[in-house]
Parts: structure tokens; sequence; C-alpha cells
């Protein structure tokens, strides 16, 4: 990859104010040999509940000894913190440290606004899933961020209403097909799920499962695959059955769909790891009867799943302190003590293998209580997520992903299209960023 | 309601509507405006109700009852948001009065001052100040937003009380607003008038020119202060410590918590409410000044 790069930092409508900025694209030679001297005072952006509280154990045991002292400055989720964080990084007042998802680590490398802490974390690697580990490297001998939680996809059906319209759980997506259909037919009110597009993460994890690889590079070029074989496959499969109104096609999260969960109009969804607390506030009454099973899959005797959700820790290249702030990382989400307390505050679900099956792990969800393994089939399911491949605009992408694809289910129209303007988009969004495109 | 009209249209009560010609031509004139009027009342009161409602409702009622029908979790709400992080909530609120409150008086303060600058003195350049004012009413602020951070940044003023107040100080509009009216409501006779008797500038424009302005600055201070208690980019770029954090910002963290943890909407809708009862309260209270009219007979015309 070129070393600088015309970057135009596109967000909203602070794009205007920034104008194009000359950046080191993915890393560089970032080893400011400092010596660990004195005590190091960090903050810390992050969304997780919480957070404070597990902090303090670091603060109380290990930082104490260490002299390593953390603050946490909790902050809202999601893509406007990315923002928020180039924007701190451009006047060169970032935190230490910052909570981010997998897929805005690449917009952060190319904006040289995280550091790579290889020298201290690599001895982290163990704990974690290669597909896992793979996804704060970008694939490179850097390592940028270190793993906190994950959310691999499964399958969640209501168990009663499964059986008193006589369906089995699909184990393929064929399957999935056939059981909306059968459903459809015995109960025509009545949807098995619904293809939103409120929510790109859903098909971009469905599409991870299929084997899509939206963001690759070849040389130093950028490759983008969103409309490869694999994602095609998915969009029609999903197109399909849209068209023929197998399926729902309204979006989720809204009060009309917590109300179809909630008296069983809808009784599946599609999601991950985290849904039981979705659930919880979307279908409060439909608490028990619940179940969790792996992912469809497009063959017979396959085991793959995508991901939905899931963030690392990262340390900024404000910091002057990395090292300090690379340990503390590591310890947050590699110690155990640290990892039952982030489950037990924050709720996430660890992306240390170990830590799956830990104490905290043994009960099932509460909405979820009449599934006593939930959490062990959470940890099988977890080993066989597929890897993933981001690129430095997934943000874009998921733009248009939410626009063709929201008008496409609307209008029941035929969804490789939306595919197709969606890898248009971008492509030209790489380019007008500067980056190489390989067609 | 047109009681006027009503009275007027008194006599020809008991014939036909239709069949009568001037009076309740009137009425009918005065019927179309006020549906128009009414139609837009509930528009803007509908949301307004939904949120009311929707506060008195528990996480289960929230999306499964009736949407206008009041639930019973409104106590459990109230104490849910204020155990929420030790009562963060209430921090949040405190910031906001803060930053609303002493900076729309900072803002109306430069704004009368300015205005009645503008207005009254003649200066070389006068115009062309006026002018860039103007220019700046038409900007939205939320285009400064990152600007002011990166200068802010740079003085070491980022994640502090001033790096929201200082750049709410200057309002080109408060500023445009004040000329406008201290040119109309401070009569030049008055300030020559004071200058015979031998006061000095500041002495004239603080007690003279500045009560003739008040109802002016009582609508700049509103306006203000519901701009700044609304504002949200701002404080979102400058502020990273959730502790200094506005209502509007607060709130926004408990709807982002990240996909593990279910948003809280509940208090969010309460939260809500909460925050637009200071506002309402203001609103009844300053709302008399605008009736003033000081001096109004001071200069014969």
């Amino acid at each position: 990859m070129p070393n600088t790069k015309q970057r135009r930092f596109v967000a909203t409508a602070v794009a205007v104010a920034l104008g194009a900025t000359t950046l080191a694209a993915c890393g560089g030679s970032d080893d400011d040999s400092e010596a660990p001297s004195g005590p190091a005072n960090l903050t810390y952006w992050t969304w997780t509940p919480g957070m404070d509280k597990v902090v303090d154990l670091w603060n109380k045991g290990p930082g104490k000894e260490q002299e390593i002292t953390v603050t946490v400055k909790k902050q809202a989720s999601g893509d406007t913190l990315v923002t928020k964080i180039l924007t701190a990084h451009k006047a060169g007042k970032g935190p230490d440290l910052v909570q981010a998802e997998y897929q805005a680590l690449p917009t952060l490398v190319s904006n040289d606004a995280v550091a790579d802490i290889s020298g201290d974390a690599k001895a982290a690697k163990s704990k974690f899933a290669e597909g896992v580990w793979q996804q704060t490297t970008l694939g490179t001998d850097a390592v940028y961020a270190i793993p906190q939680d994950i959310g691999p996809m499964m399958f969640y059906y209501r168990e009663d209403l499964f059986e008193e319209y006589g369906l089995t759980v699909p184990t393929t997506w064929d399957e999935f097909a056939e059981t909306a259909r059968a459903l459809k037919q015995k109960a025509p009110d009545v949807d098995l799920t619904t293809f939103s597009a409120n929510d790109s993460g859903l098909f971009a994890g469905l599409a991870q499962q299929a084997g899509a690889q939206w963001w690759t590079t070849e040389g130093d070029k950028w490759k983008v695959g969103i409309d490869d074989a694999a994602s095609q496959k998915v969009a029609d499969f999903w197109g399909g059955l849209v068209k023929e109104g197998a399926i729902d096609n309204q979006p989720m999260y809204t009060p009309a769909w917590n109300k179809a969960l909630n008296t069983g109009r809808q009784i599946a969804w599609l999601s991950a790891v985290w849904a039981p607390g979705t659930l919880t506030t979307a279908a409060p009454d439909t608490k028990g009867k619940w179940r969790m099973a792996p992912l469809p899959q497009w063959s017979k005797g396959e085991d793959v799943t995508g991901s939905w959700g899931g963030s690392s820790t990262a340390v900024t290249t404000d910091s002057r302190h990395r090292a300090a702030a690379a340990r503390f990382a590591a310890w947050l989400n590699t110690d155990r003590d640290a990892l039952t307390a982030l489950a037990k505050e924050g709720g996430i679900y660890p992306a240390s293998t170990s830590a799956q099956l830990s104490d905290a792990f043994a009960e099932p969800p509460a909405f979820f209580s009449n599934q006593t393994d939930f959490y062990a089939g959470a940890a099988e399911i977890a080993k066989t997520t597929a890897p993933s491949a981001w690129g430095p605009n997934v943000n874009v992408a998921y733009t248009t992903f939410k626009d063709a694809f929201g008008a496409a289910a609307k209008s029941r129209s035929d969804f490789g299209a939306a595919l197709a303007t969606m890898q248009d988009d971008t492509v030209a969004d790489l380019k007008k960023q500067g980056f190489e495109v390989a067609e | 309601m047109s009681s006027p009209s009503v009275v007027k249209a008194g006599p020809v009560v008991g014939i036909a509507p239709g069949a009568t010609q001037g009076p309740p031509r009137s009425r009918r004139v005065g019927l179309t405006p006020t549906l128009a009027l009414l139609l837009g009342a509930v528009y803007c009161l509908l949301p307004v109700a939904w949120v009311v409602i929707a506060a008195t409702k528990s996480g289960s009622e929230l999306f499964s009852t009736f949407t206008f029908l009041p639930g019973t979790g409104l106590a459990d709400n109230l104490s849910g948001l204020s155990a929420y992080r030790d009562g963060i909530y209430w921090r949040w609120m405190g910031n906001s009065a803060l930053y609303a409150g002493l900076g729309a008086l900072l803002s109306t303060a430069v704004s009368a001052i300015s205005g009645y600058a503008l207005a009254i003195y003649r200066f070389r350049g006068r115009e062309t100040v006026f002018n860039i004012l103007l220019a700046g009413v038409l900007m939205p602020p939320v285009i400064l937003a990152i600007p002011q951070y990166l200068l802010l940044a740079r003085v070491d003023l980022a994640d502090t009380y001033w790096s929201v107040l200082l750049p709410l100080v200057l309002s080109p509009y408060g500023v445009y607003l004040s000329r406008i009216y201290a040119a109309a409501a401070v009569p030049r006779d008055v300030v020559e008038a004071g200058r015979m008797d031998g006061a000095g500038e500041w002495r004239i424009f603080t007690r003279i020119a500045l009560p003739m302005m008040v109802p002016g600055l009582v609508t700049v201070f509103l306006f203000q202060f519901v701009a700044v208690w609304n504002n949200f980019l701002l404080p979102y770029i400058m502020l990273s410590d959730d502790e200094k954090f506005p209502i509007t910002l607060g709130l926004f963290t408990l709807l982002e918590q990240g996909s593990n943890t279910p948003a809280l909407y509940t208090l969010v809708i309460t939260g809500a409410l909460l925050a637009v009862l200071p506002l309402i309260a203001l609103f009844l209270v300053i709302q008399r000044f605008w009736s003033l009219d000081l001096l109004s007979g001071a200069v014969k015309s």
C-alpha cells in the first residue's frame, strides 16, 4: 500500500469543513521507543455499560502496581464515534484508548489514528480464535487492536410456535425457504421472519457466512467484492423470498417489529449472540419461549457462521503511553477477572475463547432460561465464524445498502441490482478518497 | 376562537346555512384558518402527547399496549432514571442549565451591546460589519463545529465547559435582532437628550437604552436558550467526558449502548420528557416581558 495518500474525510457535513489532508495510509512505522517511564494516566473512550467498574479493578490491582491509571469516558456507540475519534485525532487530542467495532478498524488505520501495538500485544494472540484475531491485524504483521467482544450469528426461533405449526428447525437455507413457505400456507398472517434493510450488519454477516470477501487487497490496490458470487447468492435468496411473499419485508427495530415478535406474528429471527438482550425489550411477553440454533447452512454438513457486531480495544497514535495502553488493553480482554466483570457489568460476549466457557457463562441468559446449554452452544458456534474482510469505507457501503436494499425490499424488486449499486458506490467512493482500486 | 364573528352571526342563527349573506360569510372565512391552525396544533402536540404517555409506560408495556393508553410505570421510570449511574441524568440536566443559562446570558449581553452600537453609532465599516454578521446568520452553526473544535483544541480548551460556552457567545442572529430592535426602540432623540444632560455613553446605554431594549433582548435570550438547550453537534464534538455532557448528549449515550445492550427506551423517553419541562417553564415565565412597552411615550412624534 502506498505510504501517503490524498485522503478525503467523508462523514456527512463534516467533510465540507475538513477538506483534503495528507495522511499516512495503513499505519506506517510509528515505533516511538518510549520507555515506560513514570506513572501514566490514560483516557479510554468506550460505550460498554459498566466499564468504569471493570476499569476500577485495574486501577486498584495491576494498574496500581505498574502506575498506570485509566479513566473511562463513556461515549455513544456507532459510526458517529469513529467520526469523533478522527476529528480528535486531527487536533492531536485523541484519547489513549478507544473501543472500535471491527469494521471501523480499517478506517481508523488508514487515517493513522490507531497505533500498531504488535510489540506489546503479540502474547495475547493465543487467547483468540484465528478468525477473530485476523480482524485486528487486517492481514498484516501489525496488530491494531485487541478483540473484546464478538457477535457470532445464530438462528433464533419460537419453540412453542414451531411445534404448534408443525415446523422443524431448518439446517440449510433451502429448508429455511421451505419452512417459510410451509408456515405461509398454514398461517397466512404469520411470517417466519423479515428481511430488514435497516441494519447492514445482518446482510454483511450472512454474506460472510456464504464466503464473501467484501474488501481485499491485491498488491497495493483495494479489491471490492461486494458484488461477488457469494453475496449475489445471498441477495438472490432473500430477494426471492421477499418477492414471493414467503417472508415479511418490514424493517426491524421498529415498534411494529417489536409487536410482531411479541405477539407471535414473526416467529424467528436471524441474529447474533446478543439477541437475548434485544428480545428482552422487544418482546417481553415471550420470555422462555425462544430457542437458539446454529444458522442454516448453504450445503448440508457445512458448519459456518457469520458475525454481526463485536468490537475491540485499540491504542491511538495520539497516546504518549502506547506501551502502557497496550498492556491495559491486553489485560482487559484476556484477564479472567476482567472478562468476568465485563460479562457481568457490560453484558458482552467475550472474544477470548477461554472466557466464553467461564463461570460467568454457566447460566443461560434469563430470557432463555429454558435453554440451559445456551452458552455452551454459543461457544461451539463462535468457533465456526468465517473470516471477515473489512475495508476503509464500510460506512459508505452500509449507507448504500440501507438505501438500495431498503427500496428493493419495499418494492419487492430485484436484490441483485441493489447489490450492484452497493458495489459501484463503494468503488467510486474508494477512488474518490484516493485509493487505488483493482477492477 | 373567533368569538367576535360568532357574536356578529347571532342575528342570523336559524336561517339555513348557504342562504345567508354577509355576516355568516365572515364566519366561514374565520373557520378555515381556525381549522388550519387546529390541524397545525394537533400536528405539533401529538408527538408531545406521545412522549407524555410513553413516559408512563413500563418497559414491557412500551411497545405492546395501545399507543395512547397510559401505562403504570411512571414512578419506576423516574426512579430508574435517577438511579442510572448514580443520578448522572441530573448532572446532565445541571450541565444543560449551565450551558443554556450562562451561554444565553453571555450571548444576550454581547448581542445587546453590539446591536446597540451598530444601530446608534455611525462609524466607518459599520455596514461591512453588519453585512458580515448577516452572512453569519445564513451560516448553519453545524458547519462551524469542527473548525471551532480544532481551534479550541489548539489552546487546550477542548473538553472543558468553556469549549461549549465560548462558541455560543457570539450569536450573529442575536446581534442582528438586537440591532434591528435597538434601531426601532431606542430613539436617537433620547440618546441625544441623555448626552445633553451630561450622561456618559456607558450610562446612556445601561440606564436609558437597555431598559428600552428589554423585550427584544428577552427574545434573543429565549432563542439562544432554546438553541443551546437543544444543541447537539457542538458539545458532541467538543466533549469527551460524560460528566460534562448536556442532556441531549447524555440521552444519546443511553440510546447508543452498543449491540450487546438494548437501548434504554423507557429511560430515554422519560428523560426527554423531563428535559422539555424547563423550556416550557421558561417560556411561561418570560413571555410576560414581551408585552412590556417601556417609555413608549418618551418622545413626541
